[in-house]
């Protein structure tokens, strides 16, 4: 007997076992693995594929951002989960203190888009994404298909990432040490399809962005801070504010009341001021490497929502080690033209060497490049010297 | 109608534009996702062997741990082709201290061919960064790109078709580039707000420029000292094919060896041939045709304590690349002419003079025989340039030699 075949015996095996059990399905308790990388995204029990569902375990947390990292339209399913009794600790800037033991989950997803494996859709639209009955807390697999999920683990000696990838039944997410390329096809509302190579990063690659501070060498959580998380969720318990939410649930300490704390907008809010949607866009996307220490530091060009220097802003700054992303402009932004700035030449472009962020994504992102654009057009001043 | 044919060339070569790569074969797979778990579980004192042959990779060998050795059999034998690379840009990224690469050939990288961010105690020897098919826009920025990085040594490798400079070492300090040969890149060797570089006994030929020390503004520190000899700059005269807007994109062809706002550089013992726009130029900021002309605060434009002598000089000067050079020097010196060896731009900073004299430790200074300077007086467009004697015929004291403690 085939291994494959033995597997697909036991499975049906439980398969049935499971609806004898009339669904009174008890979970296994999260397993914070203090060192190794299991080999598959369930023995770690943080989320879990059953019953046509992708459901969180008890006491793992979904979390969403205000604005989040583009990734080729990909839609995310995020969970924090801590030890019991343990409290991550606020920080008004940088990520928050997480314990010894937090494990994070971000699931990669699709809605489907008609019956091939490959299509998926190009949409802002989530509602679909859900299960009945859940809230925001279980995602439906009639409806989405599960791409990847990278889970970063605090242990002993620090912060590790380790990316899994969705086998083709759905089942269970496969250690992906050094990455995948999958091959997708985005279907646009209007029908208008890109094909595209959705690329898992290996895990030194994980660390190009989530080593943010190049001198310390060390990975970090990107999304959990203050002005990122400061926004309501839908929770199976009803919405309220997750900063909130933590707090109350005894996961974070120190946060003071959410209006009183940072928060950035919403790039996708046409309610928001157009700069703010602008910065929040630049620093959840180019702010862990251009920043005064990240990685990119080297060119001068510092994009986090913070910074108020116009010039490391980019704003008249010449580019440094841009080479052929320059696109032959002489300035990262030339306030009032979009079309001249190196900023938009690199974030339009798709082309390895030329596009920002660098890595990430295979696909132009049309809705930030357009924000991006208006921005800089609403832009007052010029660069002559 | 030149669009139409355009259109028409890249539907049959299917090679523009964005089409994806053709699909790796399964042993190209299966070798890359071998090497790729290799760099993944490097530690200290692992050596990841590259074996013979031309290996197509698909992603950017990116590197952590430290003390590791990246070997090959031979910058001719060991390949890393990048041709159909689809996540990157680099062809191999380096965050990790105590690092030594030798014996292999990093190809045709979307972006950086090796680019070494942060390191301490980095070595790279007899490696090729190539990007194959000559000089083009298509090509990454820089061959070998070591970056904020201290004890630096890069020797006997070979860089070439870089679209910004071939051997590139940045904001770095204690640095040692010898040995190497820079070919058809738009800067042969450029050596950028670092302090201490040894720059010898390499080959600079058929790139825009031959050998660069600039120091630039906003940068995470400023460059001094260097001392660039007993290298072969010859026939520097390739069309600039740099993007506009990056610094290279302002060099002339047919540049020998260009200080641009660099103080401490000693030139010396050199052999400088046939660059046709000039063999030495000594330029500040400003003439640089850099669209900013408002350097942050801190930051010195003026090149001060030069010291150019003993160098051999052949050629060059005949056929300068610009209209405003090419006017100057024919006004000057005639249709068969050619410039004087060295040419400097003419700003000064007055605020650091004293009765029209720098100090003397910050001249620029140049005892090199007959050699003559030519003071192009860009600060007046060039309406009086003239060839300066005395005011150049001086000495400084040498440099010190750069030593690294470390490298292996």
């Amino acid at each position: 007997m085939s291994s494959l075949t033995r597997f697909t015996r036991i499975s049906s095996a439980l398969v049935a076992l499971a609806a004898l059990a009339g669904c009174a399905r008890t979970p296994q308790p999260v397993h914070s693995f203090a060192e190794g990388k299991p080999e598959k995204l369930s023995d770690w029990h943080l989320v879990e594929a059953h019953d046509g569902r992708l459901v969180a375990n008890t006491d793992v947390v979904p979390y969403d951002l205000n604005t989040p990292l583009f990734s080729d339209y990909a839609h995310k399913f995020r969970t924090v989960w801590l030890p019991k009794g343990t409290t991550a600790k606020y920080d008004a800037d940088g990520p928050f203190d997480f314990p010894v033991g937090t494990v994070l989950t971000k699931t990669f997803f699709y809605p489907k888009s008609g019956g091939e494996a490959k299509a998926v859709a190009r949409t802002y639209d989530t509602s679909r994404d859900f299960a009945a009955g859940a809230a925001d807390e279980a995602l439906d697999l009639a409806k989405v298909r599960l791409v990847e999920t990278r889970i970063l683990v605090r242990r002993e000696k620090g912060w590790e990432a380790i990316p899994y990838v969705w086998n083709a039944a759905q089942t269970d997410a496969e250690l992906a040490r050094t990455g995948d390329a999958i091959p997708l096809e985005l279907v646009a509302d209007n029908n208008e399809r890109e094909a595209f190579t959705y690329v898992v990063p290996n895990e030194n690659q994980c660390a190009g962005c989530h080593v943010a501070n190049v001198a310390a060498k060390a990975i970090e959580p990107l999304g959990p801070r203050a002005r990122h998380l400061n926004k309501d969720y839908s929770y199976a318990s009803g919405a309220e504010n997750q900063l909130a939410h933590w707090t109350r649930l005894g996961l974070l300490a120190g946060s003071p009341d959410p209006a009183r704390a940072p928060r950035d907008a919403d790039w996708h809010d046409a309610k928001a001021p157009v700069a703010d949607r602008a910065r929040a866009y630049l620093d959840i996307n180019c702010s862990m490497c251009h920043s005064p220490t990240g990685p990119a530091n080297t060119t001068a060009l510092d994009l986090r929502s913070a910074n108020a220097d116009l010039r490391r802003l980019g704003v008249c700054k010449p580019p440094v080690a841009a080479g052929r992303g320059t696109g032959d402009h002489l300035f990262d932004i030339v306030p009032g033209k979009p079309d001249d700035s190196i900023l938009l030449y690199r974030v339009t472009s798709d082309e390895p060497g030329v596009m920002m962020p660098e890595m990430g994504r295979s696909t132009t992102h049309k809705e930030g490049v357009a924000l991006i654009r208006d921005w800089i057009a609403a832009t007052s001043g010029n660069c002559d010297a | 109608m030149r669009k139409l044919a355009i259109v028409a060339l890249c539907a049959l070569a299917a090679g523009c534009g964005n089409e994806p790569p053709p699909p790796p074969s399964d042993a190209d797979t299966a070798f890359e996702k071998k090497l790729q778990e290799q760099f993944l579980d490097a530690k200290p004192g692992t050596v990841i062997e590259i074996p013979p042959g031309k290996h197509p990779l698909q992603r950017v060998l990116t590197l952590r741990a430290n003390g590791v050795t990246v070997r090959g059999a031979g910058s001719d034998k060991s390949i890393l082709s990048f041709k159909n690379q689809i996540s990157g840009p680099e062809g191999m990224l380096v965050y990790a201290n105590d690092f030594t690469i030798e014996h292999l050939a990093i190809e045709d990288s979307k972006g950086d061919g090796l680019k070494v961010n942060d390191g301490e105690n980095i070595t790279i020897r007899d490696v090729r960064v190539e990007w194959t098919a000559g000089p083009s826009k298509d090509n990454g920025a820089y061959a070998i790109y070591p970056v904020k990085c201290k004890n630096v040594l890069v020797e006997d490798s070979i860089a070439i078709g870089s679209r910004d400079a071939g051997i590139y070492v940045g904001q770095s300090q204690d640095i040692i580039v010898r040995r190497n040969r820079a070919e058809k890149n738009v800067a042969g060797i450029e050596i950028e707000n670092s302090i201490r570089a040894d720059v010898y006994e390499n080959t600079a030929t058929g790139n825009t420029g031959g050998i660069l020390v600039f120091n630039m503004p906003d940068l995470t520190q400023h460059g001094e000292h260097a001392r660039v000899f007993k290298n072969k700059v010859v026939a520097n005269n390739l069309g600039n094919f740099g993007a506009k807007g990056t610094a290279v994109a302002s060099v002339p062809a047919g540049s020998g060896i260009i200080v641009t706002s660099n103080p401490k550089v000693e030139i010396f013992d050199n052999d400088i041939a046939d660059n046709r726009t000039a063999n030495v130029i000594i330029a500040s900021y400003f003439i640089t045709n850099f669209a900013d002309k408002k350097p942050s605060e801190g930051y010195d434009p003026y090149p001060k304590s030069i010291y150019i002598h003993d160098n051999r000089f052949s050629g060059g000067g005949d056929a300068p690349d610009g209209l405003d050079w090419k006017a100057l020097k024919v006004s000057m010196f005639g249709i068969s002419g050619h410039f004087p060896d060295v040419l400097w731009d003419g700003y000064v900073d007055t605020k650091a003079q004293v009765n029209g004299q720098y100090p003397a430790e910050q001249r620029i200074c140049v005892k090199n025989g007959a050699v003559e300077v030519l003071n192009v007086d860009g600060p007046n467009k060039f309406s009086n340039p003239k060839v300066l004697n005395d005011e150049v015929h001086c000495e400084l004291p040498p440099l010190a030699a750069v030593e690294l403690k470390g490298n292996t």
